[in-house]
């Protein structure tokens, strides 16, 4: 289904909170649609019949929990971080040590080393509710998915979990409460042991031969993704609130989505459109649902505002 | 053929001063040239400016001219009429309507702000049944449908005889939104064709009430159920 046309149905978070009593949303297998209706103030009905297709859906493999490192902290703490970087960056670095969280712009090993402007940002893990690295990796991904996603994470008001494992594999981000569980997969930049050795800022190193990376192959890259063949605008960005509630009531448990998440080994062949960053758009997976909160899962707690601090430092990461 | 008329009516109250020579006096001025004239001291007064108005026609042949003050600065435009050509007349008769009502333009509003914009007519349907005041859209995506129930205390006026379904090019019908914008009540009739009329009951700064009036003739392609 577009995501413009649910969209519309809410397009006004104003006019909604204000005047929608309640919504009510039916699924017509037969009719292929789906039903919005919002009873609203003054007996005011509005209906809308949205069209959706089927399509394939791939499935996501991973799992958060065996990931090495994972992070937990008030969207706002990351989105103070992004703001540092010009909107038309593609690309971030996130790099961990044992007590630090680095941001870095990501810059292509092709463009002009001396021209380029590098920024880095660095957060101390006492800025976070939850800090754990068990490897200091370095992993690089697409930046415009992650400010689309805080925006939502912020509007929920709840924090953000951060977990992934050596590059290539997916970042996940979550957030969860007790009847919302948003899970978002983004594919990093595989590790390329002859460049990518945690340190972006080596204008003087002469750039490795492109070959290595240029001729990566898709096996490098583990993609985690939603690729929904449907036309038009693909899935790219967090659904609004209201879809994620598909049963109206805080104490209904759907189908636990999890279990959908461990299924096809298929995805490896998806292809790469341009394999020298990491895919964006397409590949990037959301999961909702109302489920219970699995047992392993930190348990949210009651955030403070956190701060960013830049790093002015010149040191290296370890 | 679709069309709209648009009529903007000014009972002689509203203005300060109102002095007519003859029965009737008809002539034709580019609107864009009246609005730039209007607006020639900038589009919004500061609180507490207002801008003062005189419109004088010496007769057939003669220029429009507008005195606008504001601040002690007078402007004097001139702007040629042109020989008024018939106005379309839709010959929509109040005896003619077969279903009338009247809404707060509050919850109208809201739902022409929300109007799928890809669908090429709005349709209308006004029932003394189910479902009794329907706006409906028909885009890419789906179709909408917006309910006013007879009993909302948003109507404040039902009377339905017949029901009745009309389409209406959205093309059409989208400038009316700002008659609407200004409006706190809106009165919306069809007739037995199916032609449409929007009364929009504006009141200005000073209390004054008066009428927008819009007519649009329904898409012919769709029958009258």
């Amino acid at each position: 289904m577009a995501i413009k046309s649910v969209q519309a149905v809410f397009r006004s978070l104003a006019t909604l909170e204000k005047t929608v009593e309640k919504c009510h949303i039916e699924l017509d297998e037969q009719k292929n649609r789906l039903t919005f209706t919002l009873h609203c103030k003054h007996g005011l009905m509005k209906t809308h019949n949205l069209s959706f297709q089927d399509s394939e859906s791939l499935q996501a493999v991973f799992d958060k929990d065996s990931y090495g490192n994972a992070f937990r902290s008030h969207p706002r703490l990351l989105v103070d971080t992004v703001v540092h970087f010009p909107p038309s960056l593609d690309e971030v670095t996130v790099s961990v040590s044992d007590d630090r969280m680095w941001f870095r712009n990501h810059v292509e090993e092709e463009a002009d080393q001396s021209k380029a402007m590098l920024t880095e940002l660095c957060l101390a893990s006492d800025e976070f509710d939850h800090f754990a690295v068990q490897v200091h990796n370095s992993i690089t991904f697409c930046l415009k998915e992650l400010r689309g996603l805080l925006v939502f994470a912020e509007s929920t008001g709840l924090p953000i979990s951060m977990y992934f494992d050596e590059p290539g594999s997916p970042v996940v981000l979550s957030v969860t409460d007790s009847v919302l569980e948003g899970n978002f997969v983004l594919a990093t930049l595989s590790d390329d042991p002859n460049h990518r050795k945690n340190n972006t800022r080596r204008a003087r190193t002469p750039p490795p031969p492109p070959d290595d990376f240029m001729n990566d192959d898709i096996d490098s890259y583990l993609i985690a993704m939603d690729t929904s063949i449907a036309p038009g605008p693909s899935a790219t960005g967090p659904p609004t609130p209201p879809l994620a509630d598909s049963i109206c009531s805080k104490q209904a448990a759907a189908a636990n989505h999890r279990t959908r998440l461990h299924s096809e080994e298929e995805e490896e062949d998806d292809e790469t459109v341009d394999s020298s960053r990491p895919p964006n758009k397409k590949f990037c997976s959301l999961f909702f649902g109302s489920v219970f909160p699995p047992s392993s899962q930190m348990t949210t707690q009651p955030v403070t505002s956190q701060e960013v601090l830049a790093s002015d430092s010149e040191d290296d990461v370890e | 053929m679709s069309r709209r008329v648009f009529r903007g009516q000014k009972k002689a109250e509203i203005f300060q001063e109102f002095t007519i020579k003859e029965d009737s006096v008809g002539f034709q001025v580019n609107l864009t040239v009246l609005l730039d004239c209007l607006n020639i001291f900038g589009g919004s007064t500061a609180p507490g400016v207002s801008t003062a108005l005189r419109m004088c026609y010496k007769g057939y042949g003669h220029p429009l001219t507008l005195f606008l003050e504001e601040g002690g600065v007078v402007t004097v435009c001139k702007i040629n009429t042109q020989e008024p050509e018939e106005p379309v007349d839709f010959d929509f008769c109040s005896t003619n309507v077969t279903n009338k009502v009247i809404l707060q333009s509050e919850s109208l509003k809201e739902a022409f702000s929300e109007l799928d914009m890809t669908s090429e007519v709005l349709q209308i349907t006004m029932s003394p049944s189910q479902p009794y005041f329907r706006l409906s859209t028909f885009g890419n995506s789906g179709n909408a449908h917006y309910d006013y129930p007879k009993d909302s205390d948003m109507m404040e006026l039902f009377r339905c005889t017949k029901t009745q379904t009309n389409r209406y090019k959205m093309s059409l019908l989208k400038p009316s939104t700002k008659a609407l914008a200004l409006s706190c009540k809106v009165s919306v009739r069809t007739d037995s064709r199916g032609f449409l009329s929007l009364q929009y009951l504006v009141r200005n700064d000073d209390g004054q009430i008066c009428f927008v009036e819009y007519f649009c003739c329904p898409d012919e392609d769709v029958e009258e159920e």
